[in-house]
């Protein structure tokens, strides 16, 4: 049976690739695993494996093609082997299994399906599992069209979802080549870069921004965080982050004018404690919110909020996390900035930026000593709050870090 | 040319499974290992604690014979013959694992593996060095402790030293109310201790779905085992032969004294000293990161097990060697689902999950439906004078796809397989509920769980608001 090589999916947002150069020439012998083109994606290039061995039949694309995640772009099959429904230099529609979904480098079973055109088997059987069966039957599709990644080649629900994803999103070949996206063009500002260059403009126009900052050390909360992941296994890992959450919901508790919004020159407090958290995602940063934390334990926070980072970059977030924040936290220790000013995001009317957690000298009764301390900055929009306000509420933060014990009740 | 295919560095249920794994698919395989194989699972962990757990159980029911118009006046248990027994069992089960490493001829080398470079392990204290084109670094985990607290191995110890202990204290403390904490409890306490668990979370077994974690308070506090929770150890020392804890909850501070203390806080991995540096090997946290297939971040080398950091059980180790061996014969294994690995804890009631809690399916954007139903109302069960726990099935509302199941009571580490199927399987529930189960046995309250998350429920009522179960 003759096997197609695809153009690999590599990252979710990975829609087309440039054939760079063959590796094989048409007759070649190929083993399975062997290197066999080069492509481009916007993030890398890559050496595309051979996933069966046997004779590298037909190219279906020239080096400097453009061609989109899933196409065809070569035959890999035995010497004698018919492949004459590939010589009208007509490639079959796009493969469909594998192709949508993120592939990651060292899946190779991704990186070519079995021949599209090939008949159902004669005795109906496919291997998929029950749920993949009715989700097939609900929505219509025939399973020995899809290709599963399953144990044994079983087709999964996430092979079925990925193949309505791909019918739906590249239903036609399309007739010209895609321009090239090595030439240079203006900067194409995505929605979301031009939501957030729009919000935070509004932000620094609108609101007046007053800067507290504070020192704090963090031992105890380390000691802390280090204790409840030595229990939690792998299961939920807590970061400093989510301490940070927790303690901002806690605070926010106790000083309810900074869980507000500021909307047509009225302040409105909100129930919940909605912490947002910045996520990074290729086209930008969102910010969605950890809901209700002031009613979550700090596991359950952590694992919130490591729930809300995948869907934030698989597209599945809740409405109420995309625009229900009442705070934000905005963290950067992680690239080592000690110190981050942060800008409001509206209608919300406080944000904390964060640094890094870092090993530095400190006071204490006349000695210095070294301690992991931390700088936290509170931006406050001083038509809600003054600088003494905020100052007590970021003390509070402090003490709540500092004495952690208090985080958990 | 490399003198073995595969190294294996370390030979407990995740490296000598592969051995015999690679073995088979003809691969020339070195397994090496300090001390006896079979690792922390067979010598010091699962095993030798399973048959404490079991001899706690025996003498658990032995004081409730009359229940069964059994009687009996002068009752002894012996907890040092326990221990015996408990290493009897190890070294059948150890000679076993021997027995199959030697057919299979692998070969078993002794010392401990150190890596000089991505196709070599240094063998100490031989110096011998082991070639090969594939390496497995294999080399398990330990029982943490405490942050400043000493392990003086009699009266502040970890589950290492309990299993060779041979006397039950009067009373003890156990810190962690994790699976190792509450099934030293439960050993100690059928043994006639005063126990007390001290947990930092909200509630025993922390990471089990909620109900279940409940269900387990309500039996143990039956059982006269006593736990805070939301408990913070502050300080843990010796003074005067017995353990002080300074303890934390809500703010409020006190001591506890008892004759031991049991540290059960959880695993860490051994990967210091294993020459992962030389061969270029990436660490994160102590862990060694893997993909799907075990490969770390140098070609030719792979890890599996605890030293993986992924989910640090016995199981999860066999099944990643297997992974990574089939991987370098050029097969083509499936990709681990590590959530949908069964997680069992052996005390009794016992306590087997696998899959998503109810709080993480919704927490995932599931639409969830739930099913429980009581051993109460299970024939086998009530025979069997065991009626503790129930069974809580987690499915997704529109296809019915299992997400998650979670047992409580007798023999749920047993019947927590056919749910680790079905998730497998990707099943949905009415897969699990038209399967007909033999009558009587425990496994129809899997069966009736499914049922009930349909509303189908036969041998239940619950009132049409869903009443509690339990």
């Amino acid at each position: 049976m003759a096997y197609e090589v695809v153009m690999p999916q590599m990252g979710a947002d990975m829609k087309e690739g440039t054939l760079i150069r063959w590796l094989k020439n048409e007759g070649d012998e190929v083993t399975r695993g062997e290197a066999i083109a080069e492509i481009e994606t916007d993030k890398a290039n890559i050496e595309i494996e051979a996933f069966e061995g046997g004779v590298f039949r037909k190219t279906l694309a020239q080096p400097g093609d453009v061609v989109a995640v899933g196409q065809t772009i070569a035959v890999i099959g035995a010497a004698d082997e018919d492949i004459s429904m590939y010589e009208a230099g007509k490639a079959p529609e796009p493969a469909m299994a594998g192709a949508a979904r993120p592939a990651a480098a060292a899946a190779p079973a991704k990186e070519a399906t079995p021949a599209v055109e090939a008949a159902p088997r004669g005795d109906g059987h496919v291997r998929a599992s029950p749920v993949a069966r009715r989700i097939a039957e609900e929505k219509g599709i025939d399973l020995s069209r899809v290709s599963g990644t399953g144990p044994e080649g079983r087709i999964t629900r996430e092979d079925v979802e990925s193949f309505l994803q791909t019918r739906a999103a590249a239903p036609e070949k399309p007739e010209k080549p895609p321009e090239s996206p090595r030439e240079a063009a203006p900067v194409a500002m995505s929605r979301m870069r031009q939501a957030i260059a729009r919000r935070m403009a509004q932000s620094k126009r609108e609101a007046p921004h007053y800067y507290v900052t504070v020192v704090v050390e963090m031992t105890e909360a380390q000691r802390l965080r280090s204790q409840l992941n030595d229990t939690l296994g792998e299961t939920a890992h807590v970061s400093v982050n989510d301490l940070l959450v927790k303690a901002s919901a806690k605070a926010l508790q106790r000083y309810p004018i900074f869980n507000t919004w500021f909307i047509d020159g009225e302040v409105r407090r909100q129930e919940a404690q909605n912490v947002c958290i910045a996520i990074a995602l290729d086209e930008g940063l969102i910010a969605p919110a950890v809901l209700d934390c002031g009613h979550k334990s700090i596991v359950e926070i952590a694992q919130a909020s490591r729930s809300l980072a995948e869907r934030a970059k698989s597209g599945s977030l809740k409405p109420e996390e995309y625009s229900g924040g009442t705070f934000t936290v905005s963290n950067l220790g992680m690239y080592g900035i000690e110190e981050l000013i942060a800008i409001i995001q509206p209608p919300q009317t406080a944000i904390l930026g964060v640094g890094r957690v870092s090993p530095r000298p400190v006071a204490r009764d006349g000695v210095v000593e070294v301690a992991e301390v931390m700088t936290l900055a509170l931006s406050g929009d001083h038509r809600v709050t003054d600088g003494a306000q905020g100052a007590q509420f970021l003390a509070e933060i402090k003490r709540l870090l500092e004495a952690p014990v208090d985080l958990l009740v | 040319m490399a003198a073995y295919d595969v190294a294996i560095s370390g030979g407990g249920p995740g490296g000598y499974v592969a051995a015999i794994r690679a073995a088979q698919l003809g691969l020339k395989t070195a397994l090496i290992e300090k001390d006896r194989v079979g690792g922390v699972c067979l010598n010091w962990g699962c095993i030798p604690s399973k048959a404490l757990l079991y001899n706690a159980e025996l003498v658990r029911l032995f004081r409730r014979s009359q229940e069964f118009g059994i009687s009996h006046n002068n009752l002894r248990v012996d907890f040092a013959a326990a221990i015996d027994r408990s290493r009897q069992v190890v070294d059948r089960m150890v000679s076993g694992v021997e027995f199959l490493l030697q057919k299979n001829k692998v070969d078993v080398i002794s010392g401990t593996g150190t890596l000089k470079s991505r196709s070599e392990v240094a063998v100490e204290p031989e110096g011998r060095i082991v070639e090969a084109g594939n390496v497995i670094i294999a080399s398990g985990g330990f029982s943490r402790v405490l942050p400043g607290v000493q392990v003086d191995g009699r009266t502040i110890i970890t589950s290492r030293e309990a299993l060779e202990l041979r006397e039950v204290p009067e009373s003890v403390a156990i810190v962690g109310g994790g699976p190792v904490g509450v099934e030293f409890a439960y050993m100690y306490a059928g043994y006639g201790a005063k126990v007390t668990i001290v947990e930092m979370l909200d509630h025993l077994l922390p990471l089990e779905d909620e109900d279940i974690s409940r269900q387990l308070e309500r039996s143990f506090r039956q059982q006269g085992i006593g736990y805070m929770t939301r408990t913070a150890v502050k300080e843990l020392r010796v003074v005067d032969g017995k353990a002080q804890l300074a303890v934390s909850s809500d703010g409020r501070d006190q001591e506890l004294t008892t004759d031991r203390a049991l540290i059960a806080i959880g695993f860490g991995c051994n990967s210091d000293g294993l020459g992962l540096e030389a061969a270029g090997v990436a660490t994160e946290r102590g862990f060694v990161p893997v993909d799907d297939r075990m490969k770390t971040n140098v070609d030719g080398v792979y890890a599996i097990g605890d030293v993986t950091g992924k989910l640090m059980l016995a199981h999860v180790a066999s099944d990643q060697g297997v992974i990574a061996v089939e991987g370098i014969a050029g097969l083509n294994p499936a990709k681990p689902d590590y959530v949908k690995m069964p997680r069992c804890t052996y005390c009794q009631p016992q306590v087997a999950s696998c899959g998503l809690t109810e709080a993480q399916a919704r927490e995932h954007g599931y639409q969830v439906k739930t099913g429980r139903f009581p051993f109460r109302a299970n024939g086998k069960a009530m025979a069997g004078a065991d009626t503790d726990g129930f069974v809580k099935f987690v499915a997704e509302a529109d296809y019915g796809e299992v997400l998650g199941v979670h047992i409580v009571g007798p023999e749920a580490t047993d019947l927590i397989a056919e749910a680790a199927l079905a998730l497998g399987m990707e099943s949905t529930v009415a897969d699990v509920s038209r399967t007909v189960h033999a009558h009587p046995t425990l496994s129809e309250a899997v069966k009736e769980a499914a049922l009930a998350a349909e509303g189908k429920a036969i041998h239940f009522w619950a009132e049409p608001s869903r009443g509690e179960m339990t």
